[in-house]
């Protein structure tokens, strides 16, 4: 029991975080997080809200450059890229690293113009290619039986379960190999929610998912690994099982047993 | 206890019934003040042109008029009475055509079957009866002779449009040799011989057509017909110079309705008359929709692309903010301030520059240096840019983030977030803008006219000689049309009936070009924003 670390190391990640310090202007919002992530797994980042998750999880696609006054430090690989680098290509690394957000944003365009907008922007304009991402996508994401005979009608006219699985069919269908996933069903119903979990665990054969959840019987259901972040700081880190059902940390066990559990 | 409030029956003030009156009285009265001004302009432009029944009076003092009564109003001085406005035409003959007579002061009123009313191209209606035309047969035959002299007029005329081509060529050699000589070419060279040569050439046969045409326009206004008054007076008309005429009193309602379509056509695609207050209104409609369309040509592309930059690229600092109160403060300022602003800067500035430049050896004759189509739809763009911009702000404001950020998450720039997403978006919104832009510049007139609106135009800024487009005319525009004839024309009773038709036309314009947006704003909205996010 003693010798099992904090923060469990992962041999070969896809995506490793050193050192990771992240400012809002004057206020520190991450404080030297360091961690991998392994590749076809799915990792669940929880804690209260305010803790960083989500901070962290936008670092990873450099979304947090969209917001004034964010200033990174630290190391952040992709393969043997540097993702903070400031002469990065900021649109390639997007194109690998996916994101699906917490509310469903399909494009006011048809359910086929939204999936295939990312390979649209990209320059791809052959009919079939597209045509085949975008019956591909949609049976990734279980969308396929439900949507394929409107696929002209707009995106707007689906329900909520259904657009939250056609922004993860967008984001697929430029085949990014890294998905992140900010709480992507807590705007859904029940149901709805457990196709979409269905679904997580089913592309964890192809994909290497990042997701961020309040919930944690959702961590639980779907992830392989938890990270546990508190102020700031990533307190624990490791298999989902032995996390939930032996953390290590105190703090850990009080999150998991306490209020928001 | 006694509970504070009754809530079984709250009553009247609690509910706030007395709000929901005070604010649909407000509409009410909005939409009584504008639709009580439709009303007066349509009731009174919508009848203009149907034929009125000609009236004889004969007065107690034996003098007789023969006229189609315009108001009546009862005046009280000591006895209460009424008078009447009659419009007795006949301008050339009695001096006024329209006359006030005491109702008291009538001792008898009739409708002669025969009274005629004819429309003439000088000193307006001319009412009367038929005493002779050339063939025989009354009116019918009055008809028949006009028919065939309008016929050979038609002729006449098509000779008037060589006339005015070899006009046109003289003009163009004119400049060339203008030109010329501003570059010093040679008096004995080639190109100013070959100049003066066809100068020659055309001045040969242009007097050969004006002679012609001078001498058949002789010949046909030969052609008369004696008519006279309702005082008896005889009066000979060429009948050139008579445009339609008909006899009201016994004109059934189909005769009414072939000559009000007649006038409507008329005022739709001819060439004004009488000092504008006859005829069509054909330039006008063009210059004013044309202006329209250039003016949108500028302040769009303009306004979106300055809301763009605003909104999406600048960082949102002081000067931001400076910026946008200056572009919403812009659109307050009084428009003759435009108005002068165009004529100091682009027309005295830019387009005497142009005309230094390009037309060196035309000055002091200026071409783009004096008021034109081009720099009054430029004044009017920069007048109309604010509500663009404004409107196309608010609607890329409007756009939720998550849409921005699902575009930049899937590996879009901001470019292609903006064409592909953003602006398709903001399009309902930036078609709103607009609207209210194009609407203000159809009914703009201040600024127009010290920037190139004139009362008559000789040539339209749109005709079938090269380059077609010709942005450096100055051109007719109904608002200011309303205003010359309404207020700067010397018979001012005899405008009246067209100041109303103008009006009417110019809401009527103004509404086809607003509809037709809002019809495309609506598609737009209903492709690009079904559903809510």
């Amino acid at each position: 029991m003693s010798d099992t670390p904090l923060i469990l190391p992962i041999e070969n990640p896809v995506l490793k975080v050193s050192d990771l310090h992240l400012y809002y202007g004057d206020s520190e919002a991450l404080h030297g997080i360091s961690m991998g992530f392994p590749a076809r797994q799915v990792t669940a980042l929880i804690g209260p809200s305010g803790c960083g998750k989500s901070t962290l999880l936008r670092c990873l696609n450099r979304m947090n450059d969209l917001i004034e006054g964010v200033r990174v430090t630290g190391s952040l690989q992709l393969d043997d890229i540097e993702i903070n680098d400031p002469a990065l290509d900021v649109i390639g690394l997007r194109r690998r690293v996916g994101m699906v957000f917490q509310k469903s944003n399909p494009f006011p365009k048809s359910v086929y113009e939204n999936v295939v907008y990312g390979l649209r922007i990209a320059g791809v304009g052959d009919r079939a290619v597209l045509d085949e991402a975008v019956e591909k996508s949609l049976r990734s994401a279980g969308l396929w039986d439900e949507v394929k005979d409107r696929l002209a009608e707009s995106a707007l006219g689906l329900s909520g379960g259904q657009m939250q699985r056609l922004c993860i069919a967008r984001a697929i269908a430029v085949n990014p190999g890294i998905i992140l996933m900010d709480e992507p069903c807590s705007a859904l119903d029940p149901r709805s929610t457990a196709r979409v979990e269905d679904l997580i665990v089913e592309l964890r054969e192809n994909y290497t998912i990042i997701i961020v959840t309040h919930n944690m019987q959702q961590a639980a259901r779907v992830s392989d690994l938890t990270a546990f972040l508190y102020e700031g700081h990533l307190v624990e880190y490791g298999p989902t099982k032995r996390l939930f059902t032996k953390p290590l940390s105190p703090k850990t066990e009080d999150y998991i047993t306490g209020r928001f559990g | 206890m006694k509970p504070s409030t009754n809530i079984k029956s709250p009553g009247f003030w609690r509910l706030g019934e007395p709000f929901v009156w005070l604010t649909g009285a407000a509409m009410a009265l909005v939409l009584i003040l504008a639709g009580g001004m439709l009303v007066v302009v349509a009731g009174n432009g919508l009848g203009v042109f149907w034929p009125a029944r000609l009236e004889q009076f004969e007065m107690k003092d034996k003098t007789v008029l023969l006229g189609a009564v315009t108001q009546r109003s009862a005046v009280r001085n000591g006895v209460a009475h009424s008078r009447l406005q009659v419009k007795v035409g006949n301008r050339d003959l009695s001096g006024a055509d329209f006359r006030w007579i005491d109702a008291d002061a009538v001792a008898r009123t009739s409708a002669p079957p025969d009274a005629l009313l004819v429309e003439r191209r000088e000193f307006g209606d001319f009412h009367g009866f038929l005493v002779r035309s050339a063939t025989a047969g009354g009116v019918d035959g009055l008809r028949a002779d006009w028919l065939r002299v309008r016929a050979e007029f038609a002729g006449v005329a098509e000779l008037g449009k060589a006339v005015s081509k070899i006009n046109d060529r003289m003009e163009g050699i004119r400049r060339d040799l203008l030109r010329l000589r501003y570059r010093n070419a040679p008096e004995s060279g080639s190109a100013i011989r070959g100049c003066l040569a066809r100068q020659a050439e055309l001045k040969v046969e242009f007097d050969r057509l004006v002679a012609g045409q001078t001498r058949s326009l002789e010949g046909l206004r030969r052609h008369t017909a004696t008519f006279r008054d309702a005082a008896g007076r005889e009066k000979e008309i060429p009948l050139t110079d008579i445009v339609r005429f008909c006899q009201p009193n016994i004109l059934g309602v189909g005769g009414k309705a072939g000559w009000y379509l007649e006038k409507v056509w008329e005022l739709f695609f001819a060439e004004p008359r009488e000092a504008n207050t006859e005829g069509g209104l054909f330039p006008a409609i063009m210059g004013t929709v044309m202006m329209v369309f250039l003016m949108s040509l500028f302040s769009f592309p303009l306004g979106v692309v300055t809301a763009v930059y605003l909104r999406e690229y600048a960082r949102d600092g002081w000067l931001v903010r400076v910026v946008r109160i200056a572009v919403n403060n812009l659109a307050g300022i009084p428009s003759i301030v435009y108005g002068i602003f165009g004529l100091g800067f682009f027309i005295y500035g830019v387009g005497s520059g142009l005309d230094r430049l390009f037309f060196p050896e035309r000055l002091p004759t200026p071409t783009f240096g004096t008021g034109g189509i081009l720099w009054a739809s430029l004044t009017l763009a920069l007048l109309t840019v604010p509500v663009v911009i404004v409107a196309t702000e608010e609607a890329l404001g409007a756009i939720p983030a998550g849409v921005r950020h699902a575009s930049l998450a899937l590996g879009a720039t901001k470019l292609q977030t903006l064409l592909r997403v953003l602006l398709p978006m903001a399009s309902p919104g930036i078609m709103t803008g607009f609207i209210l832009a194009m609407a203000r510049a159809a009914g703009e007139v201040a600024p127009l006219m010290i920037t190139g609106v004139v009362k008559l135009a000789p040539a339209m800024p749109l005709d079938g000689n090269f380059p077609f487009f010709h942005v450096d005319r100055k051109f007719m525009h109904l608002g200011f049309h309303i205003y010359d004839i309404g207020f700067q024309s010397p018979n001012v009773e005899a405008a009246k009936p067209m100041v109303y038709v103008t009006t009417l036309l110019l809401l009527f314009i103004v509404l086809l070009m607003s509809s037709s947006a809002i019809l495309l704003r609506n598609r737009m909205k209903k492709r690009y924003t079904l559903g809510s996010f």
